[in-house]
């Protein structure tokens, strides 16, 4: 098994964000913290939402935050921050957001299977909603099968 | 036959359509190539493919194609990905 991308540091339970771009910047901070990213990454995806559009909006209230690999990635990483409140990003079926992950992936070629950890947590319709009513860092570690 | 999932980077969102793609495809006993594209590699990707997977932000991008595009709402619903791929492949 290769080793959970999810780090302690990179989970925000409870957050307040006044509106998705705060949101997904906390989730840029978190993978600062955990060392997966510099702090330019958080701009990096916000200019992907602003360049397309809410797109990674891709369930009822989840958003995948994400940018391309390149010089701000330090390592893999996946940040989980949940909302207090939750944002919406404009998308047509999936707003509000109350769980904002922040991928970030050093090399294209390997990130199957960090996206596949995700579908397995994910594809399970009950996540999301369970995530965002987790109160402690442990539980959102275990809802993400990452406890140890 | 040839299945591309495109979304703005590359990874991430392009990457979970795709393995949930397959994992759809497989159940349905289809065979096909999936690969995750983004909007930048599009034009060699989407060439030969039949069907291309993506969020309806990208659908304009995309342009004229005779790929079918099929906009998938929930990237973590494999029964509606089950349901546009067979609508789609029938």
């Amino acid at each position: 098994m290769r080793p959970p991308i999810i780090a302690e540091s990179a989970i925000i339970v409870g957050a307040e964000a006044e509106d998705w771009r705060a949101a997904v910047r906390l989730a840029g901070r978190a993978l600062t913290l955990s060392g997966a990213a510099r702090p330019g990454y958080a701009d990096e995806m916000i200019r992907m939402i602003d360049e397309h559009g809410p797109y990674v909006v891709i369930a009822p209230g989840l958003a995948l935050a994400h940018a391309r690999p390149g010089p701000d990635v330090l390592a893999d990483g996946l940040a989980v921050v949940t909302l207090a409140t939750p944002v919406s990003f404009g998308h047509p079926h999936n707003d509000p957001v109350s769980v904002v992950l922040g991928l970030a992936i050093k090399s294209a070629d390997t990130h199957i299977e960090t996206v596949a950890e995700l579908a397995n947590v994910f594809n399970d319709s009950s996540a999301i909603a369970r995530l965002a009513a987790a109160v402690s860092v442990a539980e959102v570690l275990e809802i993400m099968g990452s406890s140890t | 036959m040839k299945i591309v999932a495109i979304c703005g980077a590359g990874i991430g969102s392009s990457g979970i359509l795709k393995i949930n793609a397959e994992r759809v495809l497989k159940r349905l006993g289809l065979e096909a190539d999936v690969t995750a594209a983004h909007l930048s590699s599009l034009s060699s990707d989407v060439a030969d493919a039949q069907v291309v997977l993506t969020s309806a932000e990208f659908v304009d991008a995309i342009g004229p194609t005779n790929a079918d595009v099929i906009v998938i709402e929930n990237y973590f619903d494999t029964g509606e990905l089950a349901l546009k791929l067979e609508a789609a492949l029938s």
